[in-house]
């Protein structure tokens, strides 16, 4: 640990503070989110899982938020950076409508200004711990793009944070494709999710499916997704190796 | 039974007499009401009488020299006012920050003065385009003309016109400004938003005493989700938006051109607007002949960026309308007739006020 001389009291009181602030490692975390476009705007699941380390403590936490009224945010990591996100997007967004003047922030606009945000804050070795995922549809035209917490960025047509880039994505790229509908993306998206559910040690069984289109956001009601746990290897697990578990 | 009426008619007429008289000296302040009241009376009267001429005399000089008192009284009110205005002008105009007993900011109307001692900008637009057009002019004949239209970004361009010292800081800052938002939002800066920006920086100025206000008016046309827009904002901090306008010394004439034409413009083409753009210029040359050399002329679009037109493109434009001596003469000629009746009204002021200025202040344009 380096001694610096602080120049006045002032500086000292600012170094101790910055020590003590930054961030370094994650509490509260979500998991995956997966979204996808389709041919009406976006549509985006997550689960409504929060896990303290390996404990999957809070089992209602809604990650998946509407900002402005063209875009979609979900969040996975630091439970508490998301929220300190939303805060800034709702000041932006509260802003945006003071102008009251027919311009109206879209999604673009919106994922360029958090990742200026995620950016710079990495640049001062205090990152918000979150990948965050934005949808929304402006205009006619769906957007979807991605932020991570060093500030990379990028466009595509289905992402996923987390675990769902190991997990989901290898199944969005053999079996999404252009302009599906609503009943095929929900599908798609849940067969994901299921796969998650079953690999992924900090997903719960109750998720939520957000679509954003032309019209607006709606988030649906959580659900729990079926799951089959009668394969014929789970019956007698220890079959192979007598003392085992 | 007539000396019954007559009696009567008589009673009325001194009662409805005497009402007038009172309304006259009592409600002096109410101009508008005095005038209704006063019909109404001369209204009853004649009701009530009617073979009596010497009535109808006596209210019709009644009604003269009411008329008359109110304009007169009117005049010296005017007069009043103006030679107040003048003494206090001098005493209250020192600061930006004092009020006149008018209730007047003389520094921040100057600096409004200093707007109309610049050369000619023109601005219009249509319902997808913005152009805008300025007069060149050199400080002599060796030297360069002054730069005073900028491009802010590729969906928004300035013309300024006064202290072009002042308007070049104010389009920088307008491009630092524009240069933001696209970087944090990756898209462009709607142009009402920039203008309120400029228009609250410049009020600002008005309200601290160690500042003194922005000599230079600034015609900001842009682009924005809702199309083509055009503001104009003043030294005071105001900002107001136009289908078209001119500012600057003779743009009187141009507004005079414009504000005949401004109707079709939202539905014009890209060569229609251009065409009249400068054709506005011409106005404000008042019979010089117009050559691509004296104007600048530049256009921003929907799907067009920023740009100026080069000298050759203005040339082509300006040979359409100049091309035809016998048509185009004579609607020229009434053209210009109008542009110099209206014009000779604000030359006297403008052009007399400019001619004894410029020698003095060299950096106004």
């Amino acid at each position: 640990m380096t001694f610096t001389i602080p120049i006045d009291n002032g500086d000292a009181v600012k170094i101790a503070e910055a020590e003590s602030q930054r961030t370094l490692y994650p509490y509260v975390t979500g998991t995956s989110i997966v979204a996808i476009k389709y041919k009406d705007g976006v549509l985006m699941a997550s689960d409504m899982g929060g896990s303290y380390g390996s404990t999957l403590r809070y089992k209602n936490i809604e990650r998946m938020q509407a900002i402005g009224k063209h875009s979609l945010l979900g969040a996975s990591g630091e439970i508490s950076d998301f929220q300190e996100i939303l805060r800034y997007l709702d000041e932006l967004t509260l802003n945006d409508n003071m102008w009251d003047d027919g311009n109206s922030l879209g999604p673009k606009e919106i994922h360029n200004y958090l990742t200026r945000v995620m950016y710079n804050r990495r640049n001062k070795f205090n990152p918000l711990w979150n990948t965050l995922v934005l949808g929304g549809v402006k205009n006619g035209k769906s957007y979807l793009g991605m932020v991570s917490m060093i500030g990379v960025s990028f466009e595509d047509d289905h992402v996923a944070t987390g675990f769902g880039n190991h997990l989901a994505r290898p199944i969005l790229r053999d079996e999404w494709h252009a302009d599906m509908s609503f009943e095929d993306g929900v599908k798609l998206l849940e067969k994901c999710m299921r796969v998650l559910l079953y690999r992924d040690r900090s997903a719960i069984n109750k998720l939520q499916i957000a679509k954003i289109t032309e019209e607006g956001v709606t988030v649906s009601q959580p659900y729990s997704l079926k799951t089959f746990w009668e394969f014929s290897s789970f019956h007698n697990p220890t079959a192979g190796a007598e003392g085992s578990w | 039974k007539k000396k019954k009426e007559r009696s009567l008619n008589r009673v009325f007429f001194f009662f409805f007499f005497l009402l007038n008289i009172f309304l006259l000296f009592f409600k002096l302040e109410e101009l508008h009401h005095e005038i209704d009241s006063t019909n109404f009376c001369m209204f009853l009267i004649f009701l009530f009488s009617s073979n009596n001429s010497l009535v109808s005399r006596l209210l019709l000089l009644l009604k003269i020299s009411q008329k008359s008192a109110l304009l007169s009284r009117r005049k010296r009110e005017e007069e009043d006012e103006e030679e107040e205005a003048k003494m206090f002008r001098n005493q209250y105009d020192t600061d930006v920050t004092t009020w006149s007993p008018t209730g007047r900011l003389f520094q921040v109307e100057y600096a409004m003065e200093a707007v109309k001692q610049g050369s000619a900008a023109i601005g219009l637009r249509s319902r997808s385009h913005v152009v805008l057009a300025c007069v060149n002019k050199a400080q002599s004949e060796l030297s360069s003309h002054q730069r005073k239209i900028f491009k802010v970004d590729d969906h928004i361009g300035v013309a300024i016109a006064g202290l072009t010292a002042d308007g070049r800081v104010l389009s920088r800052y307008m491009r630092s400004e524009s240069i933001n938002h696209s970087f944090t939002y990756e898209s462009p800066l709607p142009v009402g938003r920039l203008v309120v920006h400029l228009a609250d920086k410049a009020q600002v100025c008005t309200q601290r005493s160690w500042k003194r206000p922005y000599g230079v008016g600034l015609l900001v046309g842009g682009l924005d989700e809702s199309g083509a827009h055009l503001y104009y904002n003043c030294p005071s901090g105001n900002y107001f938006e136009y289908q078209a306008f001119a500012i600057g010394s003779r743009s009187q004439a141009a507004k005079t051109y414009l504000e005949r034409r401004f109707e079709s413009f939202g539905d014009s083409s890209r060569e229609d607007l251009i065409k009249d753009a400068i054709l506005a210029v011409r106005e404000t040359l008042q019979g010089e002949t117009l050559k691509s050399s004296l104007c600048t002329v530049s256009i921003l679009g929907v799907d067009e960026p920023f740009h100026f037109l080069d000298q050759e493109a203005i040339q082509k434009v300006i040979d359409t309308f100049e091309k035809v001596p016998e048509e185009d003469e004579g609607e020229g000629e009434a053209d210009e007739g109008e542009a110099e009746a209206a014009a000779a009204a604000p030359a006297e002021q403008g052009g007399g006020a400019g001619a004894g200025d410029q020698d003095v202040a060299p950096m106004e344009m």
